[in-house]
């Protein structure tokens, strides 16, 4: 299962996380390996409790692995680092802060000149639309702008690496379609490596060039299944019939797995 | 594990001016997308309400001049009152008392939140320092803070330092409790993408920890404020030779009800002023929270 290439950006090794939740250990990930080349956009899917969330985590830096390890770029994961950009499902925008401020607040870390921070501010509020809301308090934008200022946020860093979990799940179907639609463009202009959590199976073929379909308990890697429809994608692509094949086929894998007790060990 | 969390409201927001908590245009038709919310309540302009508020404060003064004309034992009404405090405002009992009461409170109360705020956050952010701290916090949060006065009168004497002190403990003691609570509770995902755009420990102290939980702080000081004045008073009762206690209980040893009535209301308004002007400076602070 585990595709090996030189140039992996994100590699994931033997990953293994459990947590203890009161007197139970509970294994959220056993034995992941992936290989994410550079610049590829990657959808992880699959029923709740897979570890999906986990994996991303493991990859942030936000976690410690209880076995193996997840490498960026070569070299172990220790801790969260601005290369890697983290774009939450809960948007977690700093609710003290004006849009401007929240997005140029990962280069006041970095220390960037105030004239230089203006001019990449104002770059990525145009890029995710928002020019006109940066004075704006996040109480005062909808969810896909807020989720949008966001994204202007973990891009304003420059990172290399994109992680999002759910970004799209609190959106009503409109504006997630139009959310995608835009990461895909913005992805195109500014490629970077991405790594996307999903529950929607739709999203997962839309977006991806290879969809990780987990399963649960213990959270491992199900399947990998390559999405070759060319970018730029619109929406007419999904209404052809290889975008409609790919999505029965990771649709059947996320939702007809073996039964997760007694069958783990069966491949 | 921590039963701190009884004392102080978690996201109370009682007193809130009506302009602070409107998210949504007033005018209507000016958002047509958020016009179609149900309303819980109709809303009263400003000047409405403050017209009721008058009304209502002239009904009760006219209630208890009605009491006083006919005639109830030894209650002075509202012009026997006015008078009196306009001779106090004249030798300069009143301002000299309200200085001193004042001068406690303040003094008491900055000490307490000065202090109260570092140890909140040292509770909130390090186990170890909450263990520490936080037998000593609940016990004394369950001693009333004028129960500590004998204490300290036999201690430390007579003298402005044993007032101040209980004042200082009735405000820290608030206002430690309210912080401690504001930093356990600040949200972890908001700590998480502080991290992730590259913040130290320190940093997310600075730029996450402390302007999330600004909110409990100053509900804290609010409520802190409030026990320090209420403890003025009562010290000064006990035991002073200036305040507005010290007026009230001077009067009261000759049977001068006109005295007592100028210092309670000089209390109420006062209290009422100090808790306003906090209440200001927490809408000003805190107007980037999400109001119900």
């Amino acid at each position: 299962m585990t595709i090996h290439t030189d140039t992996a950006m994100i590699r994931f090794q033997d990953l293994r996380q459990e947590f203890v939740l009161g007197n139970e250990t509970f294994t959220a990930l056993d034995g992941v390996n992936l290989d994410i080349a550079d610049g590829e956009f990657v959808t992880v899917v699959g029923p709740s409790g897979c570890g999906k969330s986990t994996m991303l985590n493991a990859a942030a830096g936000l976690l410690d692995p209880t076995g193996g390890q997840v490498l960026v770029d070569n070299r172990p994961v220790t801790g969260p680092s601005p290369r890697t950009g983290v774009i939450f499902q809960q948007y977690a925008l700093f609710p003290w802060l004006t849009v401007r401020k929240n997005v140029e607040f990962g280069l006041e870390l970095k220390k960037v000149p105030a004239a230089e921070r203006r001019v990449i501010v104002d770059h990525y509020l145009e890029l995710v639309g928002l020019t006109r809301f940066a004075e704006a308090l996040p109480k005062e934008l909808s969810g896909g702008m807020k989720q949008r200022c966001a994204i202007a946020r973990a891009y304003a860093v420059n990172p290399e690496i994109l992680l999002m979990d759910e970004p799209f799940g609190a959106l009503d179907a409109l504006t997630r379609v139009h959310m995608q639609e835009q990461l895909l463009e913005t992805w195109l202009k500014e490629r970077r490596t991405v790594l996307f959590v999903t529950h929607d199976v739709d999203e997962a073929v839309y977006l991806a060039s290879r969809v990780i379909v987990m399963a649960a308990r213990p959270g491992r890697i199900h399947k990998v299944i390559p999405v070759d429809l060319p970018y730029p994608r619109t929406a007419d692509i999904r209404l052809t019939d290889e975008y409609a094949k790919l999505r029965a086929e990771v649709w059947e894998s996320v939702y007809h797995q073996p039964a997760a007790h007694g069958a783990d060990d069966q491949h | 594990m921590s039963s701190a969390d009884t004392s102080v409201p978690r996201r109370e927001r009682t007193g809130t001016p009506p302009a602070a908590t409107a998210t949504t245009p007033s005018t209507p038709g000016a958002g047509s997308t958020k016009a179609r919310q149900p309303r819980r309540e109709k809303k009263l302009s400003k000047s409405a309400m403050l017209a009721i508020n008058f009304g209502s404060v002239a009904a009760g003064v006219g209630l208890w001049a009605l009491l006083a004309g006919i005639g109830i034992q030894g209650l002075p009404g509202p012009a026997e009152v006015a008078t009196r405090a306009g001779e106090m405002l004249a030798d300069g009992t009143l301002l000299e008392s309200i200085g001193a009461s004042l001068g406690r409170v303040l003094t008491g109360f900055l000490l307490g939140s000065l202090l109260a705020i570092p140890v909140g956050f040292l509770m909130g952010w390090y186990t170890v320092a909450r263990g520490i701290i936080e037998p000593y916090v609940q016990f004394f949060r369950t001693v009333p803070p004028l129960a500590i006065i004998p204490l300290v009168m036999v201690t430390l004497g007579i003298g402005e330092v044993p007032r101040i002190l209980v004042i200082f403990l009735a405000a820290f003691l608030c206002c430690v409790v309210s912080t401690f609570q504001g930093v356990v509770g600040v949200d972890k995902t908001l700590i998480n993408a502080a991290r992730v755009l590259g913040a130290n420990s320190f940093t997310v102290f600075l730029r996450v920890v402390v302007p999330a939980s600004s909110p409990f702080i100053l509900v804290g000081m609010r409520i802190g404020l409030g026990a320090a004045w209420a403890t003025v008073v009562a010290a000064e009762l006990l035991a002073a030779q200036s305040g507005l206690g010290f007026l009230m209980q001077q009067a009261q040893l000759f049977y001068d009800l006109p005295t007592i009535f100028v210092s309670l209301i000089c209390i109420g308004v006062l209290g009422l002023l100090m808790d306003r002007i906090l209440l200001a400076i927490e809408a000003r602070l805190t107007r980037w929270q999400e109001r119900r």
